[in-house]
Order: structure tokens, then sequence, then C-alpha cells
């Protein structure tokens, strides 16, 4: 089944086209890792499927059910508040400046959608979250307030927050973007881990080698629109003249020393 | 009459103070978070009208304002109100003047708050309300707290304005009783009562941003 489906997606911020008819699919447990350059569209895309920003025309759907679709004279028509939450459920947001809560500690970042909002038991959900801690290499920290950690950390962190909901799909918005090598190392690292969990996960991101390792399947988007599609293998050794020109000596390298 | 009967008249017109200071904040600090959501209604014409409701509270004397409490009823529309009314004119008068100003206050902390908390928020799935009591409203409170603490201790020193309306409080009492016993001692003990006063609410204030420091 499909997770998530986009079909001909457009945006303008005033006369600025950022989308074009971008449409795309991720199935159950699929990982796609959108590229392009800064300013292509790639993080409106994330911000339009999560509903953050609302889309001038085209359709998104989760798990087969339509959360926007445009009408037959033009106009988009988002879902009932309701059955939107309903959706909202189906996926979660990672950013790129982590936007954990700064009053709260890391124990009660994890933990109080998941009581709060999904009102699910609590026994069940510190059970989950002592895992997520164990899982994010977090053990110590649950205690720590965001202020006290490093980079690295916050973002296991607010990847932890986003799974305590359990997604079925899980977005990344440039996820490393804000963090030094190392740190974008352990970060990666865990998002790595993931790919077990059997979540569906978009990732928008500038690490090469980590969008051809992780990924089953490759967006090259430019100037709003899919230039390129494919396996990472398909992408990184495309002959297509942008795809080129963005890659650089990346392409080359990447597709010679990835067989 | 001694010093001993002077502070001991002074006395009273201290808990006519602490009252007005007390009352004031009770009431116009929720008002001003409600008058904050009224400054940023989309609606225009309730932000208009809270516009000029706050213009004319900051760009006129709270004495005169406090004039137009108490007088405003019979002078406007001879309505006749008793001699408790006083009192009510008094803590009218300081709430609404007060709540324009946290109003501006808290607006300011509300607008400071970076967009990715609340959309963090929305992603988690809290509803708006939950949003703003969980989440932005804590940290708005650390934000604005020295703003606060300022208004505060020029409350203090405001609710001598109250003699505008012959409420005996502090100052009034202090006044009257410098000129009927030509003494300077009622003056000076009225000094130590504010600054005391003041001293009391700087450290008060202090404490709870020490208690909020645990973030940033």
């Amino acid at each position: 089944m499909n997770v998530l489906e986009c079909s001909h997606i457009r945006k303008s911020f005033g006369s600025l086209e950022v989308l074009k008819d971008i449409s795309l699919t991720v199935k159950e447990g699929e990982i796609l890792s959108i590229i392009g350059p800064s300013g292509s569209g790639k993080s409106t895309m994330l911000r339009c499927a999560t509903m953050l920003e609302t889309i001038d025309s085209g359709e998104i759907r989760y798990m087969e059910k339509t959360a926007a679709s445009t009408k037959a004279d033009g106009t988009v028509l988002y879902a009932p508040k309701q059955e939107l939450k309903e959706i909202s459920r189906q996926y979660g947001l990672v950013f790129q400046n982590f936007n954990l809560f700064p009053h709260f500690d890391v124990w009660k970042n994890i933990t109080d959608a998941p009581i709060r909002v999904q009102k699910r038991k609590r026994e069940e959900v510190h059970k989950e979250a002592a895992e997520l801690i164990r899982k994010m290499g977090l053990e110590g920290k649950e205690h720590a307030y965001p202020c006290q950690l490093s980079g690295g950390q916050c973002q296991r962190v607010a990847i932890a927050r986003a799974l305590a909901l359990n997604p079925k799909i899980l977005f990344f918005d440039e996820p490393t973007s804000a963090l030094d090598p190392e740190l974008t190392g352990e970060v990666l690292k865990v998002i790595k881990s993931l790919a077990d969990l059997d979540i569906a996960m978009v990732i928008v991101t500038h690490e090469m080698a980590f969008a051809r390792d992780i990924s089953h399947k490759v967006i090259f988007m430019a100037d709003g629109v899919i230039v390129e599609e494919g396996t990472p293998e398909q992408v990184f050794a495309s002959g297509n003249e942008r795809t080129r020109a963005f890659l650089g000596k990346y392409g080359n390298m990447l597709s010679e020393d990835g067989r | 009459m001694s010093i001993g009967q002077m502070i001991s008249q002074l006395a009273g017109g201290m808990v006519t103070s602490t009252q007005i200071f007390i009352v004031t904040l009770v009431f116009s600090l929720p008002l001003g978070l409600v008058v904050a959501f009224g400054r940023m209604s989309k609606n225009p014409l309730i932000q208009t009208i809270i516009k000029i409701y706050i213009s004319i509270m900051r760009g006129t004397p709270l004495m005169l304002q406090l004039m137009v409490v108490y007088f405003g009823p019979y002078y406007l529309f001879h309505i006749k109100c008793g001699r408790g009314y006083r009192m009510w004119a008094v803590f009218i008068g300081f709430v609404i003047n007060y709540a324009a100003y946290f109003a501006e206050i808290y607006r300011s902390g509300i607008q400071s708050m970076p967009a990715g908390q609340y959309e963090a928020a929305r992603l988690l799935g809290y509803s708006r309300r939950q949003t703003f009591f969980m989440i932005i409203l804590p940290q708005v409170i650390k934000r604005i707290l020295p703003s606060i603490t300022n208004e505060v201790i020029t409350l203090v020193k405001d609710t001598s304005l109250a003699f505008t309306i012959s409420v005996m409080e502090m100052f009034s009492m202090a006044k009257a009783l410098a000129s009927s016993q030509t003494s300077m001692v009622p003056f000076v003990a009225a000094g130590i009562f504010y600054y005391v006063f003041n001293l009391l609410v700087a450290s008060v204030m202090e404490y709870m941003e020490k208690k909020l420091s645990y973030y940033q």
C-alpha cells in the first residue's frame, strides 16, 4: 500500500512558483531521499506534505485517505479538521533546527505528546520511551534539558519524539544541516538504524553518500520540478546534464566506488 | 501626636495601598492576556478597538483616567454611585490601565516566539489550546518576566495616585498627617514603605527568574 501519494502539487509564494507539478509516492517501509540545490523546493514539498503549508493545487493522500484534493473549479479542498487530525497521526517530521521544547526535559519532550495528545497509557508510553532512548543512544540524558545537549543529541531527541507517536511515515527536513561533520555522522547512523523499523522515510538531504547508501529511491529536484527519479544507482550515475551539474564530481565518485 | 501614633495612622493607609496593589495585579495580569489576544486578533474590528483602547490608556495620565472613572458616571449620565464607589473606581481605573500595559508586554513575548515551536506542536498533534498553554505561554512568561517586574514596581508607586479621588491610601495619609502635624516624619515613613515594598517585589521577581533559569 502507498503510505503517501502526492500528485500534481503546485505551490507559489506570491509570484514565485516554488513547486511546479510535483508527484511522488512512498510505499510502506520505503526510504526516499530528495536531493537538489538550495531553493529547488525540497523543503516546501515536505512542508506541503505535512500540511504546514497549504497547496495551490494537486492532491495529497495518506494510506488511501484523501487529505487534500483539487475540485473541478480549481480550488483546493482540505479534509475536515477531525479527519485531518486522524490523518496527521500517520506522519511525523524532524526539523532542520530540531524545534525541541526547551522547557521540557528529554523525557517529557518524548512522552508528553503520546500521553497528552494520543491519550495512551502512561506505563506503555514510558516503556516505549525508554526503548527509544536506548535506541537513540541517549541513556543518562533523560532529565537533561535541550540547552544542555549537543546538536547531535538534540536531533536524536527530536527523532525519538517523532517516533514516539508511532507514525507510518517520517519526514526529515535536512536533519543534519545544522550540525558539524562529527555530529552529522552520529545522527545519520541513528537514521540508518531506523531502516529496519519498517517506517517509511522521506529524507531531504545534502549528504550524498548517505542518500545513496540508505535510500530505495532518490528524487533529484531543481527549480520546482522533479528532474530525475530512480534507484540511487540510476540517479547517481545519471547522464542527465542538470543532475550531473549538481552532483559534480560527487556523481562520478559515488557511482564508481558504489559498485 | 507621638511618632508611634503617626505610624499607626499610616498603617491604615498601608493596608489600602497594598489592597490596590494586589487587586490590580490579580485582575490586570489575566485581563492583559485577553487584551493581547484582541490586539493580535485577525478580526480588524476587534483589533482596531483594542488598539484605540491601549493607545488611550498609555497616552493619557492615570490620574486623569481615575477621575474619569470616578466622576464620569455622574457627570456624563447623572448616575449617582454610593460612597463605596470611590474604592471601586480606583480598582477599575488601575486594572484597565495596567491591563493595557501588560497586554503589550504579552504581545511582545508571544510574537517573539519562533514559528518552529508552533509547527512542532502542530505536527505532534497538540490542539491550539494545548499548544498555547503547554508550549508557548510558559516560555513567554520566562521571556517577559523582566518587563513585568518593571511594571509591577511602577504599580507600587502608582498606588499613590489614588489620592486624586481622595482614597486614603498611604500617600494621602502621609500628606494629611504631615500638614496637620507640621512634621517630616510621615513623608519619611511613606518613603520607607514604598522602598521596602519594592525591595520585596524585586526580590520575589528575582527569585522567579532564577526558578525559570533551568532552561534557555
